[in-house]
């Protein structure tokens, strides 16, 4: 087995890791951080459950490998909760108001994709959101409140 | 955990070149959004990779003293898209790679993987072959030219050589100065989906914008390698700004295509919106040069 040890933050923390090189990040973050936002969904890119953020843009981490981590600057839903009482993020405060979640699975992906658009500090159009959120599939909600969720928090 | 046997990782030109030749079995990977889920499903079992994705120098796009465009082939899709210079010198290519895939995999796909692919569908691929782009290969040996015009030998293979690795896509001055372009992908969905066909026209008229000086077209999946239509620029050359030309141009496409019928279309289907994407792309190309019909 061929291992590799990576220095990366994640979620704030500096971290050293020493990993088998044929791991995903999404198998490091789950198993190794416990970060289970990242969810495995398609595991060929296509779903957008497992993304996150690296380096401030949207990944997804299922096809990502590891050890490409190193010296980089990883976020994940787990990252968002406001450090001293754990409150929401504006955006998923924004999910709860606009009932855009139902089973969940997509959430945590469609939250972080929200979070690199709220870092571009420009507005978005409901055209321009749905274009952002195309690499994340939702069988359940029919993107509706999703996007009202996008809208109220990135816009207002 | 994906299934492979060894990682090497170059963080150079150079370690990548010298990699090549330590081990030539091992598959190159670069953003990996094609290989890591061949792996997945178990059609690489066993391989070696050599990823270079972590060599930064293979990044972003500069201009060199003479005026060619220099597209480090790791650029992501979404960073080409945002460039400075490609937004100002051929737009179209940033508005073609902001077709591929969704956002997510717009970050971590590459132009350079993209092209070395050689698959015919690569949305920037007929943008690239109709611009006259140039690859630049680095080998044991040094440095390698290959016009993109050479640079299909068959699907899903291209003139890379033992122990070389793409260094550069190239746009020379005289390629682009002047010339404006437009692409087309038609597909099934707006997201996450391949082209049936693409289609990508730029044109360059003349002083007073009343001819066409020059036209280049170039498609996707209208055969097994991305191909231009001779028959069609000939057409378009020297002719007059017109709806008729337009006509004239997108019907001679036909003599210089060759489809195939797969599950995602039928030949003739391909044929029938090659024609009609030529004419629609060669008339935005015209009317982004400032040409008025």
């Amino acid at each position: 087995m061929q291992m590799k040890t990576i220095h990366f933050t994640l979620n704030g923390v500096q971290r050293e890791k020493t990993i088998d090189v044929r791991a995903s990040l999404t198998d490091m973050l789950r198993d190794d951080y416990s970060c289970f936002s990242v969810k495995k969904g398609c595991e060929v890119g296509e779903c957008g459950a497992c993304c996150v953020l690296i380096d401030g843009e949207t990944f997804n981490s299922c096809i990502y490998l590891a050890v490409w981590a190193d010296g980089k600057s990883i976020l994940t839903v787990e990252g968002l909760k406001g450090p001293s009482t754990g409150e929401l993020h504006p955006i998923q405060q924004a999910f709860v108001d606009e009932a855009a979640v139902q089973c969940g699975f997509c959430t945590p992906g469609i939250i972080m994709t929200a979070v690199e658009l709220l870092g571009t500090g420009r507005k978005y159009t409901r055209e321009e959101l749905r274009k952002a959120i195309s690499g994340h599939l939702c069988r359940c909600t029919g993107y509706e409140n999703i996007l009202n969720a996008l809208d109220k928090a990135i816009n207002h | 955990m994906f299934d492979f046997e060894a990682l090497y990782e170059a963080h150079t030109i150079d370690e990548a070149v010298a990699l090549r030749a330590a081990h030539p079995k091992a598959q190159v990977i670069a953003g990996g959004s094609d290989q890591l889920i061949k792996i997945r499903a178990g059609r690489l079992a066993g391989c070696e990779l050599l990823s270079i994705y972590t060599v930064d120098e293979l990044r972003g796009v500069t201009l060199d003293g003479d005026g060619t465009l220099r597209i480090g082939p790791l650029t992501s899709f979404s960073h080409v898209t945002r460039d400075p210079l490609i937004n100002r010198l051929i737009p179209v290519l940033g508005e073609a790679v902001d077709q591929v895939g969704g956002p997510q995999i717009r970050n971590i796909g590459t132009i350079g993987g993209n092209v070395c692919n050689g698959v015919t569908s690569a949305d920037s691929a007929s943008t690239l072959l109709a611009w006259d782009a140039v690859m630049e290969l680095t080998g044991p040996e040094g440095k390698r030219r290959v016009p993109d015009s050479a640079w299909y030998l068959k699907a899903g293979q291209v003139d890379i050589r033992p122990g070389e690795i793409l260094t550069a896509i190239l746009i020379p001055k005289t390629a682009y100065d002047g010339y404006f372009g437009s692409y087309f992908k038609y597909a099934m969905r707006n997201a996450m989906d391949i082209a049936t066909t693409g289609c990508s026209v730029n044109v360059k008229l003349s002083a007073d914008k009343k001819t066409v000086g020059d036209a280049r077209v170039a498609f996707g999946v209208a055969s097994p390698v991305p191909v231009r239509a001779p028959s069609a620029e000939a057409v378009a050359r020297g002719a007059a700004i017109s709806e008729k030309t337009a006509e004239d141009f997108s019907r001679a496409v036909l003599a210089d295509i060759h489809p195939r019928t797969s599950w995602r279309a039928t030949a003739e289907f391909r044929e029938h919106i090659s024609v009609e994407m030529a004419k629609r792309t060669f008339l935005e190309a015209v009317k982004r040069a400032g040409g008025e019909f």
